[in-house]
């Protein structure tokens, strides 16, 4: 982060030098569509956390479920007397409130595999810059493999071998997702490594692991942030895509995915809200996180600068 | 070039080799095998049967050797709910898969490309922006949502295309295809698009990348010095740099539409090899999966040394190197 | 003599999100038939944006803001993209800094040659071919053509400045603006191409604009010479009497820095500092900082005065005694 006020030497005037964080937030918010979005966002994940509070039912509680309430369209008024705005599903459950406990469930396993993923590929990236040599291109070289494969792919077959739930599709995602970390990493690393400074450092004996925590870890930092929003986003989608083919989270662990697939058997009767509203809530959601990765690849790339 | 293709081909190997260990051991080690290869409803005599003839009372090593025989031999074991062997099955259901896999291709690159072409040359305009904003949201849709939309709007609302299933095939140059009949045309487009969308949004970015870092290049300013007419600018120095990456790109990215494949074609209910797999994965079918993966993993070697070759083809510049070597 | 090219008052700025950069702040000199004039300062001074101002290749944030530029006796400051692509490559020729990025990559040298016939007339490929032919052998290159049939990476640097020369006398232009041709090249084949360049003058009556940083390797080629520092011109006159007796300081500053041979030995007079800031110009001559000869009245901006048989823009013409100093 420091090497960035020093990429813009031509400062006019001296007086307002701005902190790499103020300069970062001014240059985020300067674009509008960025700004709308990340608020969007953390509107949904408001909706998502208060979900227990703001909704009129429970919608796991089989106490609160009528099955008489089953497929009302948007508006209809529920037997216990509150207004089913979203429509309900086959079940009768109130699909704002079925939505809202489902988002809860789709964020918690995106975010929960996206920060693991995280973790793991950056250790391993770690690792491997730091030991160098054969290590490293053992590890680059399986990197390169499993990333010439789709991530989704690599998931659905690590969901066929493991079964179903919640644990087993984070493992997946995990394994899908860890080596665009690793492979940032390294490729910081790499940059890094040319640099004089560090080619200095190793002349002077100082240690490999001062180089890697010192140098390259923090110079990892812009574009691992770029690379966990776009990845959070798309293990998202990812879960919701292999629970809707039946393979990602079970019956009892709602989330988006389920929700739409529950609903595509009544979407050919005409009864389209069952899967379009749990439908619009995953695209804002993802949209939104990737409107949000987008203007940070930006803001944070000071290639991109003009 | 002789060497270069050699060398990539031993490299290919390996890693279908490497693949196989690791699909063996995902199936014998970390699974049970017998669990996983013998179908649940199958008698005591039957399960003693099966774990005699695929050898699991054998040593690991000896187990392996058995099922990279088997596998070089195209035995990569029987359905359990067909009862023919996994292999053909999959092959079979091969064409209806790579047909649609084509089709979205083809879509890709003839909308994508222009598209990007627009939003490079004029980065600034409304219609650049809403090219770019559209290609976040198609970047971000889940492609089974927008199958369900397509669906609904498409096939329910406006009742224009079938909703599901594969058309007629006609025969052309001995090629059996849904794409040679009305039918089959009216049956494919819905699917087709939906896979195509993904690679439309890749293809408008890295051509508008590729065109705004072309845009200045020396060798633009260069061609403008000379009195070109924009036009040749453009459609000859520019586009003839990007095609490179794009054509390699999007090369590429054939594997993956096949593997996505396997979401679209539940929705639309096409008879292909995706559909098969997640109907074997719900079934238990494990040897469909074993072999899938199999075969999949040799398809991506296989379009990876392509489209290096055909890299090199495009390139000048890579040519040389290699008759260097 | 007529002149070819009269430049007077050119003003380019740059409008970028820091502030207005003037690359290029009013600047005057003309080319006359059969002419070569050098174009000389260090490193941003504003010489290439000079020469992209009288091509009409100057791009958004920058713009042409003031002053005239006739060729002959057509006013080209406010000229459309038009009438520019006539002229480019036809009337007016350009020359770059690097030919290793100039030269499209992906395109041959045939190709690219034949292009800038065909842009401006109208006959055929295999004359335009020919003709190609023929320019490769005036600027010394042997085989001209298998050089034809090879891509720009296939070429050494010298041979691809040699290409990019030829190319810029295929339409027998009337002026040719060269950037630093040979900067990118080592010593020898600078001394080649310089020769090759001014025997084509010579011959065929071009105008040039030679710009470059290095006035020991202009020396022997130009007939006059501008001297630029930070977008302006500070002295200006024949390639005598500014060489010989040079009267601004930094024009004897650039001179110091060069070494010659009967100078061997000694110190090296360097100019100290750096070129200014172009955001936050220094009040007054934009040199003071780093002039040796700066008094009380280099707080005013000097204006650029007929002195000693010469364009001079300084308050202390400096004695000849004080070059040696
Ligand atoms: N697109 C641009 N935007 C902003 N400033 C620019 C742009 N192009 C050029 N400049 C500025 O104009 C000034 C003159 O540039 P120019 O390329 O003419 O220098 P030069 O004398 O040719 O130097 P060199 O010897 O390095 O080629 C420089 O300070 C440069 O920063
Ligand atoms: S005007 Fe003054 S400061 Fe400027 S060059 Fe002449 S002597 Fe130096
Ligand atoms: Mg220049």
């Amino acid at each position: 982060m420091t090497d960035m006020t020093a990429a813009t030497p031509a400062t006019p005037d001296a007086a307002k030098v701005e902190t790499p964080f103020q300069r970062f937030r001014s240059e985020f918010f300067e674009s509008r569509v960025a700004t709308f979005a990340l608020a969007t966002f953390g509107v949904i994940v408001l909706l998502a956390v208060l979900a227990p509070w703001i909704t009129p039912q429970n919608p796991y509680d089989l106490a609160q479920v009528d099955v008489m309430d089953g497929r009302l369209a948007p508006g209809s008024e529920a037997f216990a007397g509150y207004t089913m705005w979203l429509g309900s599903d086959g079940a009768g459950r109130d699909l704002y409130s079925a939505i809202l406990y489902g988002l809860r469930i789709s964020l918690a396993v995106g975010l929960a595999s996206g920060v693991i993923a995280l973790l793991v590929g950056t250790v391993i990236g770690l690792v491997a810059a730091y030991a160098g040599g054969r290590i490293e291109a053992i590890i680059m070289r399986i990197v390169d493999l499993q990333l010439s494969f789709p991530a989704s792919l690599v998931a659905l077959m690590l969901v066929a071998a493991l079964g179903k739930g919640v644990d087993k599709i984070i493992l997946a995602l995990v394994v899908a997702q860890w080596a665009y970390y690793a492979r940032t990493v390294r490729g910081t690393a790499l940059v890094e490594r040319g640099k004089e400074y560090v080619e200095a450092a190793q002349c002077l004996g100082i240690s490999k692991a001062r180089i890697v925590f010192r140098h390259i870890l923090p110079n990892c930092m812009a574009p691992l942030i770029v690379v966990g929003t776009v990845q959070t986003a798309s293990a998202i989608s990812l879960e919701a895509t292999l629970s809707f083919l039946g393979v990602g989270l079970p019956q009892t662990e709602p989330s988006l995915g389920v929700l739409i697939a529950n609903g595509f058997e009544y979407m050919l009767s005409g009864r389209y809200w069952i899967s379009v509203f749990p439908g619009l809530a995953l695209l804002f959601t993802v949209v939104s996180i990737n409107l949000v990765g987008d203007h940070l690849r930006d803001v944070l790339n000071p290639r991109m600068r003009k | 070039m002789t060497v270069f293709v050699i060398r990539r081909l031993l490299q290919a190997i390996l890693v279908v080799f490497l693949m196989s260990v690791i699909v063996f051991f995902g199936v014998n080690v970390v699974g049970d095998p017998v669990h996983m290869l013998v179908n649940p409803e199958a008698d005591q005599s039957e399960i003693a049967a099966t774990i005699e003839r695929l050898g699991l009372d054998r040593p690991i090593w000896e187990q392996y050797l058995l099922f990279l025989k088997g596998a070089v031999q195209g035995d990569l074991g029987n359905s359990f709910i067909f009862g023919e062997p996994a292999l053909q099955l999959i092959l079979q259901h091969m064409p209806a898969t790579m047909e649609l896999a084509f089709t979205a291709l083809t879509l890709a690159i003839v909308i994508g490309i222009p598209l990007g072409l627009y939003a490079g040359l004029y980065p600034d305009n409304a219609i650049s922006k809403g090219i770019m904003a559209g290609s976040i949201v198609g970047f971000s849709l889940p492609t089974f949502w927008v199958g369900l939309m397509l669906i609904m709007l498409f096939a329910v609302e406006l009742g224009w295309v079938p909703a599901t299933g594969r058309g007629d095939l006609g025969s052309f140059l001995g090629i059996q295809s849904s794409l040679f009949t009305a039918d089959g045309l009216s049956h494919i487009f819905l699917p087709a698009l939906n896979l195509a969308l993904l690679k439309i949004s890749l293809a408008i970015r890295l051509t508008r990348a590729g065109v705004r870092e072309a845009m200045g290049q020396d060798y633009v300013k260069y061609a403008r010095a000379k009195g070109l007419k924009t036009r040749r600018i453009i459609f000859v120095h520019v586009m003839k740099n990007i095609m490179i990456p794009v054509v390699t790109v999007m090369g590429l990215e054939f594997g993956s539409l096949i593997g996505f494949s396997v979401v679209t074609e539940t929705i639309f209910a096409w008879p292909g090899m995706g559909k098969l797999l997640i109907d074997a994965i719900l079934q238990l079918d494990r040897p469909i999966v074993v072999a899938y993966l199999m075969i999949i993993v040799m398809f991506f070697v296989l379009i990876n040394l392509l489209v290096d070759i055909l890299y090199s083809i495009l390139d000048p510049r890579v040519r040389l190197q290699d008759q260097g070597a | 003599m007529t002149k070819v090219l009269d430049v007077s008052g050119l003003k380019t700025h740059f409008f970028t999100r820091a502030g207005v950069v003037k690359a290029v702040d009013g600047v005057d000199f003309s080319v006359s038939k059969g002419e070569i004039m050098g174009l000389v300062g260090e490193s941003g001074s504003g010489k290439s944006i000079t020469g992209f101002s009288v091509l009409g290749l100057i791009d958004p944030p920058g713009r042409i803001v003031d002053g005239s530029i006739k060729f002959n006796g057509q006013e080209l400051a406010n000229a459309g993209e038009e009438q520019f692509q006539r002229l480019r490559g036809n009337r007016i020729s350009m020359i770059f800094q690097d030919p290793m990025m100039t030269l499209n990559p992906v395109l041959r040298v045939d190709t690219q040659m034949i292009e800038a016939i065909l842009a401006h007339e109208n006959v055929t490929r295999q004359a335009a071919w020919e003709r190609s032919r023929d320019a490769l052998g005036l600027v010394g290159i042997p085989s001209p053509e298998e050089r034809l049939r090879a891509y720009p990476h296939q070429l050494s640097g010298g041979m691809r400045q040699r290409v990019a020369i030829a190319t810029a006398f295929l339409n027998q232009p009337d002026l040719i603006i060269a950037d630093e041709p040979t900067t990118a090249l080592d010593v020898t084949i600078q001394a080649q191409i310089i020769y090759e360049a001014q025997q084509l003058t010579k011959r065929t009556g071009t105008a040039m604009v030679w710009i470059t940083h290095d006035l020991a390797v202009v020396a022997g080629l130009v007939d006059r010479i501008s001297v630029m520092y930070a977008g302006r011109i500070v002295e200006q006159g024949g390639i005598d009497d500014v060489i010989d007796r040079p009267r601004h300081p930094y024009t004897v500053g650039l001179l110091g820095s060069v070494p010659t041979a009967n100078r061997r030995g000694k110190r090296l007079f360097q100019i100290e500092g750096m070129t200014p800031n172009v955001l936050d110009m220094p009040k007054g001559c934009a040199f003071g900082p780093r002039c040796h000869a700066r008094t009380e009245a280099c707080r005013e901006e000097p204006a650029i005065e007929d002195v000693d048989g010469r364009r001079l823009r300084c308050f202390n013409p400096q004695r000849q005694a004080e070059v040696v100093s």
